[in-house]
């Protein structure tokens, strides 16, 4: 039970057994400290938050996050792992890509059950720049404010969280870095 | 030559469209879906979970003998003749003939209950009726012998539509459920309506979304290897999305319950339904 992604516990749930290997590959994690008491309150009560800062620009025709989140560039290669963990982005629960449709048979455990609840991948660099792809990864709802899609660094204004996961994103700020950099090769 | 066999293939039609609407097949959300009860549904069409569920557990609910939840019906019969309590008394010396005395029941809980002022479900009434009339001791939620006497109960409701409740003492109960039912939670920050009713059809992974209604519980699910209650799959849903669930029996739940029976009015009832 003590392994060091423990803190991010199970995949979502809804998902067949995933890939603890590929776990294994993603760095070692930085536990954020709690963001709210699991009281039995319904109203969740903000606290400090421990995230990296960001700023979003709001312009009339587009959000965004122009500056990377740790100052340092994404890695494609671990994007795509940590995308296709189910553990971690989870992205093909609800997302297609055509691109994985060979490896989606080779190994249906890591790129199978691609799901259909959110828009295809494919020649998603072609719609977005980096700023609106970092955006999206890290609150979907700052442009699709009634989305499904999960908020991937956020930790504030969420609703009894289970306390495993109380006051920590989804993913580290370097993960939404390198998912963003191989969805840039999406085009 | 032709003629004669174009007319007896119009016959045969015709025939098989009689015995099929004869027989229900039309219009019981689970081959064809049901118009829903009141204007207000947010649903246009309703479907049962039985609609999206693979052709094996389909056939497996609909024979009685494969159905593997009849085997608790039948544990709920036995408990239901069975006397308990200080009062030596059976729910069946109340309760009479139970395919009549018990026909809507199953359709018509959860009800607002008014000694307690809130609503209970059928697990609920069970356990009053035990503590009240038989002086025996409540049931534990989730227990082999509740869920046995609840799809018992509820099973003599079978192809009743559902129909519940939902106004005058009921109604601050129901807007509770409701806003339940659209509340987001859980570090995933998502609401029941994001995934039954915005995305139902559709897969997730390797699960097609269903309408997420009520109509078949207790069910069998395969994951369980048992039969289950509703409460269960809320605890299961909301830990899916990383949110802390309630207790069983809880009044969240139970509110949450009369919403859920009222956007799935008009579908029968399945008890025991069987999914994966
Ligand atoms: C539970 C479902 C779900 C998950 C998980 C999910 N998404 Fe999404 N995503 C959506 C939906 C739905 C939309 C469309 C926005 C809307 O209208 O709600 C979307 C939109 C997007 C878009 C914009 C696409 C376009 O063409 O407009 C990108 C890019 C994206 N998601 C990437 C990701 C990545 C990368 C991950 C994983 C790290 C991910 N998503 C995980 C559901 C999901
Ligand atoms: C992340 C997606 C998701 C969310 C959010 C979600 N569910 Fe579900 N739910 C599922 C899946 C997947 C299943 C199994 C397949 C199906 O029947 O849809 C399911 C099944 C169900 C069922 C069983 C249906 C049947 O016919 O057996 C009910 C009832 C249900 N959900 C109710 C709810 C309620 C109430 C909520 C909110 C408290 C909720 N769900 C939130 C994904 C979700």
């Amino acid at each position: 039970m003590c392994t060091p992604f423990s803190g991010r516990g199970k995949a979502f749930a809804w998902l067949p057994a995933g890939l603890f290997s590929v776990a294994v590959l993603v760095t070692p994690l930085t536990f954020a400290s709690l963001l709210y008491a699991a009281d039995s309150g319904d109203k969740s009560r903000e606290a400090e938050s421990s995230l990296v800062s960001f700023e979003i620009i709001d312009n009339i025709h587009s959000k965004a996050i122009p500056k990377s989140l740790t100052g340092k560039k994404g890695n494609p290669k671990r994007g795509e792992v940590v995308m296709i963990n189910r553990k971690l982005g989870n992205c093909l629960a609800c997302h297609h890509l055509s691109r994985f449709d060979e490896k989606a048979k080779a190994l249906p455990n890591k790129y199978g059950d691609m799901g259909e609840v959110g828009p295809p991948l494919d020649a998603v660099a072609e719609r977005y720049d980096a700023g609106q792809l970092r955006l999206l990864l890290v609150d979907a709802k700052e442009v699709f404010p009634d989305t499904i899609m999960p908020a991937f660094y956020k930790v504030k204004g969420l609703h009894r969280v289970l306390p495993d996961y109380e006051g920590k994103p989804i993913l580290e700020p370097q993960d939404i870095e390198d998912v963003l950099s191989f969805l840039l090769t999406l085009k | 030559m032709k003629r004669t066999l174009f007319l007896t293939l119009v016959v045969i039609a015709f025939l098989g469209a009689l015995i099929s609407t004869r027989t229900g097949v039309a219009g019981d959300g689970r081959t064809k879906s049901v118009a829903p009860l009141v204007k207000d549904n947010p649903l246009s069409n309703l479907w049962s979970g039985f609609y999206y569920a693979k052709t094996e557990t389909k056939d497996m609910q609909l024979d009685d003998f494969e159905n593997p939840g009849m085997l608790y019906v039948e544990e709920g019969e036995a408990l239901f003749n069975k006397t308990a309590g200080k009062a030596d008394k059976s729910c069946a010396s109340c309760h009479g003939n139970v395919a009549v005395s018990m026909k809507e029941a199953g359709a018509r809980y959860p009800v607002y209950y008014p000694p307690l002022k809130r609503l209970i479900n059928l697990e609920q009434r069970i356990n009053l009726c035990r503590s009240e009339f038989q002086k025996a001791e409540r049931l534990e939620y989730e227990s082999r012998e509740l869920l046995a006497l609840t799809a018992y109960v509820r099973h003599q409701s079978k192809g009743v539509p559902v129909r519940v409740k939902v106004d005058g003492a009921a109604e601050p109960f129901f807007e509770k459920g409701k806003a339940f039912y659209y509340q987001r939670r859980g570090q995933l920050d998502m609401a029941c309506s994001h995934c039954h009713e915005g995305n139902y059809g559709k897969m997730i992974r390797s699960n097609q979304l269903s309408q997420g209604q009520a109509n078949g519980f207790p069910t069998y699910r395969l994951k369980w290897q048992g039969l289950g209650s509703l409460h269960r799959r809320f605890r299961g849903c909301n830990k899916q999305v990383r949110a802390k669930p309630y207790a069983f029996g809880s009044e969240n739940y139970v509110n949450l319950e009369l919403y859920l029976n009222w956007r799935g009015g008009g579908l029968e009832v399945e008890t025991p339904a069987v999914r994966n």
